[in-house]
Parts: structure tokens; C-alpha cells; sequence
């Protein structure tokens, strides 16, 4: 099939409609307001639900209902509108619906700036909102990456009854990439039995719900929902690695930040240096095993983290590099992007040279 | 026109808001008697005083009261 | 012998945790009568809020879906435009629908969202223990206005349903109240009618009831039925405040 130039935002809608979405609810933001206004357009051809909310808040608790209603649904903001989204999000994972959420990353905190930034990672991967739990979230590096993604993030949702983070920045939301559309099958996913559809007097009322007020109830609840996340741990974990062959370098970086560290790499290899990038494409779970594995390679010498923000995925490379090899951290903040030069001399100076 | 009520008795809590509304003033809270819940409840010995109007019913707040017109 | 009243099959067994008198259970009881009437049980789906209705979902006996405080109209907005054929309701108090949710309310009524909404106005919080709600009255003692709610500190209450009545996309909007078996029967005919008028598709309904709150009041069941009537209803008048299907004959 051809190749055709789209707008990130843009294909994120459209392949969210190619994946069964028929059902959308959002407030502009920037830098990401080209996701509702492609929907407005285009959701009504597929005899869909497409409705601009007073607020990111009324937006995920419409959300919530038209999950529950059995719904293939999702929502759209960037970091500020998706902190206002927590509140639904929580709710969500308590209640088990699916849903996709996508968080396109712009500078913070408060207002900050609407340029690309990857503040949102510890938000999107500890839960951001109150209580125990955790989101499926996917990080696509390319335009392409996210239509491909796109249609196993509504799969994911269905099959674990859990809200799926598309966890992009401005950058990839803005910029325009060639893209192949594929056609992915869907999953053979269970029915919505547990559906506030109207029992028709034939079986006994559904409820959605995450209240269980006696302590033991809520108890048993987070086990089961922790008995979920396990199994998600076991089974979703994705990621990349590239020219790991002989590296004395291992970047590690997700979105944007990858792409950077593939041109740092190809500087450093001009140098003599070899580095390889490996790019969690899940950043929850994470990949925590994989990267241990691959930074206990004999060839490498020290683990670079990139990212656009001051630090925090970082954490998460320290948890699985687990002192093999030295961890070290270059990043900018606030809608600035860090050189692919700035990268590569960060790494140097890893190597100590 | 003569009515037939009941109580479940197990689930009143004793409020009085159908004590209050009869208008022949037969239902009374019986304090000889303690339900399960800690609260004397709704009875009526005078039944045949009863116009099966009800006004009990519809103002009991936890659905315990059935009326029946004999 | 024939039945003249018996509890509603739109009601589960479940006991209501209510307290004694609290009249949260008259209105329950006057949303499942009114879905068994309609024969629409079988295709609700019901919207609980955070507040003392919080366990709603457990008494109706219908599909049931608990929102978070103040966004029952959000979550019925989701549900209804799903599934456009089915009544929906929320089920709503007033620091639920008046004070954390105005935005939710405000703008589903503005979008003209077919559904209904009751909404149980007492004048305080009753769930947390007795707080100030956005519709306490003036002078009105409360846990968090123990000198009595100040006009210069807090203003006066907010009056939902006149509010409500401006807006375009509300079909119908009044106040009931339950606190006599006249005012239950009108309250009845209130709540079926904003429930016809959503399935004719119309547009936004509710109905505001007065409630009391003897335990937060500090009164005995019947006390709170009379302040109720004397001091509620002058600040929070009964009327029919918007009704389209009378604009149109």
C-alpha cells in the first residue's frame, strides 16, 4: 500500500477510528486540539458519538459512561488537561473499563509551555491519580508507530478491562511522517456482559462501580486488580533495541528522545564510538528485565538515559540496569529539545573522554 | 372500606412518619418490642379501624409497609 | 383482598442505610414506581452519586452506574449517547449536583441531554456529617457554619432549579417536595412526567425535591417535615419552572 504524509494528531484519530472507535469526548488543548477537530469531522461518517465537553473532567467522566454503556471510546488532552483527567482515570481503573487515553506531553509544570516535554512520565506510569493502580501505557516513537499501535491499545483495554495510555509529546502530535496503513485484525475479545446496557428484564442489573466500603471488600479488590497487573507484567511488556553489537553505550529513551539518541549514536559511531539505543515501547509495565539483559552486555560500558524532561524515566533505568553498569541522565525541559550533539558528548563523557 | 396492613417489622426504624400521617391514628411505635436494628417499630392492633388509605405506606421511607383493601 | 400499596419491583430487598425519617427513600420509592408505570425499567440505567445516595446503585433494581461526585451528568451523557434508545437518570444531592458538579449540570442541561435528573435538595451535607451545602439557608447552622451560614461570608443559596429553568435545552424543570402524601403524589407526577419527556426526546429534565435531614437538622423525623415546609419551601419555592410541552400546545 502507498505511503501517505500525515499529521500525528490526525492519524491518531483516524486510526483510532480504523481500530473501532466510535465514540470520542475531549476539550481543546494544545498541542493536540487537531485530534477533537479531526474527529468532529470525521466520527459522524462512521455513525459515531463525537461531543467537546465543558471540561477534561466532564470529557473522562463521559468517558467512564460510555465505557460502561459498552463502548469502544476514547479521549484525547495534553499534561494539563490530563492531570484534570485523573479523577476519571482512577475511577476507571477501579471500575475495570476500557478506554484509550491520549496524552499528548507539552511543557510543565502548571501551564509551563505548549511545547513538546516528557514531564508526564511518572503521572502516566505510577497511576496519577489516588489509590493502587496502573495504566497500560504505550510510548510510540514514530507517526507510524502510532497507527500501528493504535488498534492493540483498544485491544488491551478490552481484553484487561483497563484504561490504555498513547503516551506521545508535542513533537510527534505536530509533525507530519509518512505513513503506511495497515490493516491489523482485531482481537477475538470476550463481550461486554458486565455492560449498563438495560437488563431488559432478562438477567440480573449490571453495576459499575469502584466504592467497596468494607475495608476486607477493598482489600480483595486491589488484589484482584494487582492479580491483573501481574498478568500484564507477564504478557504486554514491548520495547526495541537497536545496534546493541558491540555498544560501549546504551541509550535508553522513549518517544522523541529515542530518534535523538539514533542520531547521537550515528555521531558517536563517525567517532569510533558504538552505541545502541534501547527504547521501551511499553514504559508501563516496563521493561525492566530486557534492559537489565541488555546493559550486562560485556561491550557496554555505561547506560545513558535521554529524555525531555529533568529526569524520570530515569528512575525506572536505574531500577532495571540494577548497578550492572553505571547509569547516567541528559535531558532538557519546558519544550526544549536536547541536540543530538549534546547526546553524543553526554555519552563521551560517560566513557570518561 | 376496611384495610389490611402490614409491617415487616425486622426493617423499620421506628422514624414515626407513618404514626404521623394516618389519618385515623392507629399506628402507634410498640415499645414492648426491639428489632433486630435497636428500634421500636410500626404496629397496628386497631386494624379494623383502617381505611386502607395508604398514607403509611407511601410516606415509609424504607418500602416496609403493605396495604391491602378488604 | 387487592393490594393498594406494596414496595416497588424497580426496588431491590436491599435495606436502605438511610437514617430513621430521612426522606432519600419516599424519592427512591417515586423513581422506581414511576419506572415500573412508564414499563421502562428494563431499559434505565441509573446514575448514582457521591453523597448520601452514594449506595443508589444498590436499590434500584436496573443497570446502575456510580459517578464520581458531581459528575453524574458526564457519565450519563457518556451512557445516553451510546445508547440514545434507553432512559437514563441521575440520581443526585445537593452538594453532588449544586456545588462540586455545577459545570456537569449546567452544560448537560445546556446540551439539551435527554435525560432526568433528580435532584435532592436538604439544605445540608448529609454523607460527611452535617457540612454546608450550597443550599443552606441563610442563618442555617451547619458543622462548617456553626454561627449559622453568613450572607456577607457565604452568600445566599443557590436556587438550582430556577437556574436550571433558563437554559434553552431544558425541557422541564420543578420543585417538588415529599413531605405530605399530597406533596409525595404531585412529587410522583413530576418525576413521570420529566421521564416522559425524555423519551419523547425533548431534551434535559429534572426535578428538584426538598428532602429532609433530621439527624444533620437535629430534629425527630417529623420536627424536620414541618421546618421543612415552613422554613425550606419560602426560600425554595414549589413551582414548575420550565415545561416546553406547554409552550408548544
Amino acid at each position: 500500500m502507498a505511503k501517505e504524509l500525515w499529521k500525528g494528531n490526525e492519524a491518531v484519530a483516524e486510526a483510532a477510528i480504523r481500530a473501532g472507535c466510535r465514540c470520542y469526548f475531549g476539550y481543546p488543548i494544545t498541542p493536540q486540539s487537531e485530534i477533537p477537530e479531526y474527529m468532529a469531522l470525521h466520527m459522524a461518517d462512521t455513525g459515531g458519538v463525537f461531543l467537546q465537553s465543558e471540561s477534561e473532567i466532564a470529557a473522562i467522566n463521559m468517558v467512564y459512561g460510555a465505557s460502561g454503556a459498552g463502548a469502544r471510546v476514547m479521549t484525547s488532552s495534553s499534561s494539563p488537561g490530563i492531570s484534570l483527567k485523573q479523577e476519571g482515570i482512577s475511577y476507571m481503573c477501579g471500575a475495570e473499563l476500557p478506554a484509550v487515553i491520549v496524552n499528548v506531553m507539552r511543557g510543565g509544570p502548571g501551564l509551563g509551555t505548549i511545547q513538546p516535554a516528557q514531564g508526564d512520565y511518572f503521572q502516566a506510569t505510577r497511576g496519577g491519580g489516588n489509590g493502587d493502580y496502573r495504566l497500560i501505557v504505550l510510548a510510540p516513537a514514530t507517526i507510524q508507530e502510532v497507527v500501528d499501535l493504535m488498534q492493540e491499545a483498544f485491544d488491551l483495554a478490552d481484553q484487561y478491562r483497563i484504561p490504555v495510555m498513547m503516551l506521545l509529546d508535542g513533537m510527534i502530535g505536530q509533525m507530519m511522517e509518512p505513513v503506511e496503513w495497515t490493516h491489523t485484525p482485531a482481537s477475538d475479545l470476550p463481550g461486554k456482559t458486565w455492560a449498563t446496557t438495560g437488563t431488559e428484564g432478562k438477567r440480573p442489573p449490571n453495576i459499575i462501580n469502584s466504592l467497596f466500603i468494607d475495608p476486607d471488600a477493598c482489600n480483595r479488590h486491589n488484589q484482584h486488580l494487582e492479580e491483573k497487573y501481574k498478568k500484564i507484567i507477564e504478557n504486554e511488556i514491548k520495547y526495541s533495541i537497536n545496534d546493541l553489537v558491540d555498544a560501549e553505550i546504551l541509550f535508553v529513551a522513549y518517544g522523541t528522545p529515542s530518534r535523538l539518541a539514533r542520531a547521537a549514536a550515528r555521531l558517536l559511531g563517525e567517532e569510533g564510538i558504538k552505541a545502541g539505543v534501547f527504547r521501551p515501547i511499553s514504559v508501563w509495565p516496563y521493561p525492566y528485565d530486557a534492559l537489565r539483559e541488555a546493559a550486562s552486555q560485556d561491550s557496554v560500558q555505561a547506560v545513558v538515559t535521554v529524555e525531555m524532561s529533568t529526569g524520570q524515566m530515569v528512575d525506572d533505568v536505574r531500577i532495571g540496569v540494577n548497578g550492572v553498569k553505571p547509569v547516567s541522565f541528559i535531558g532538557q525541559a519546558g519544550g526544549v529539545i536536547p541536540s543530538p550533539r549534546e547526546v553524543a558528548d553526554a555519552a563521551k563523557k560517560a566513557l570518561g573522554r | 372500606m376496611a384495610g389490611n396492613v402490614t409491617f415487616r417489622q425486622d426493617r423499620c426504624k421506628g422514624c414515626g412518619l407513618c404514626v404521623h400521617v394516618c389519618p385515623v391514628k392507629i399506628i402507634f411505635l410498640d415499645e414492648t418490642v426491639t428489632n433486630r436494628k435497636g428500634y421500636h417499630p410500626a404496629t397496628i392492633v386497631e386494624m379494623d379501624r383502617c381505611i386502607a388509605c395508604a398514607n403509611c405506606a407511601r410516606m415509609c421511607p424504607d418500602s416496609i409497609i403493605t396495604v391491602e383493601r378488604l | 383482598m387487592a393490594i393498594v400499596y406494596e414496595k416497588s419491583k424497580a426496588l431491590t430487598d436491599a435495606e436502605m442505610h438511610y437514617c430513621p425519617g430521612c426522606t432519600h427513600g419516599i424519592i427512591h420509592k417515586l423513581v422506581a414506581e414511576t419506572l415500573v408505570d412508564l414499563d421502562v425499567l428494563g431499559k434505565s440505567i441509573g446514575v448514582a452519586p457521591v453523597g448520601c445516595a452514594v449506595f443508589a446503585y444498590d436499590y434500584f433494581n436496573c443497570d446502575m452506574h456510580e459517578a464520581a461526585h458531581g459528575r453524574a451528568p458526564a457519565v450519563a451523557t457518556g451512557i445516553k449517547h451510546v445508547l440514545p434508545d434507553r432512559t437514563v437518570f441521575t440520581y443526585q444531592g445537593d452538594g453532588d449536583l449544586a456545588a462540586i458538579g455545577t459545570a456537569e449540570i449546567v452544560h448537560a442541561a445546556m446540551r439539551g441531554e435527554k435525560i432526568t435528573t433528580i435532584f435532592v435538595n436538604n439544605a445540608v451535607y448529609g454523607m460527611t456529617g452535617g457540612q454546608m451545602a450550597p443550599t443552606t439557608l441563610v442563618g442555617q447552622k451547619t458543622t462548617t457554619a456553626p454561627f449559622g451560614r453568613s450572607f456577607e461570608h457565604y452568600g445566599a443559596p443557590i436556587r438550582m432549579a430556577e437556574l436550571l429553568a433558563t437554559i434553552d435545552g431544558a425541557a422541564y424543570i420543578e420543585r417538588v417536595t415529599v413531605t405530605t402524601p399530597a406533596h409525595i403524589a404531585k412529587a410522583k407526577r413530576a418525576i413521570k412526567k420529566a421521564f416522559q419527556i425524555q423519551d419523547e426526546g425533548l431534551g434535559f429534565t429534572m426535578v428538584e425535591v426538598l428532602s429532609t435531614c433530621p439527624t444533620n437538622w437535629g430534629m425527630t423525623p417529623v420536627e424536620a417535615l414541618s421546618w421543612l415546609n415552613e422554613t425550606m419551601i419560602p426560600a425554595f419555592p414549589l413551582s414548575v419552572f420550565r415545561d416546553i410541552t406547554k409552550k408548544e400546545k
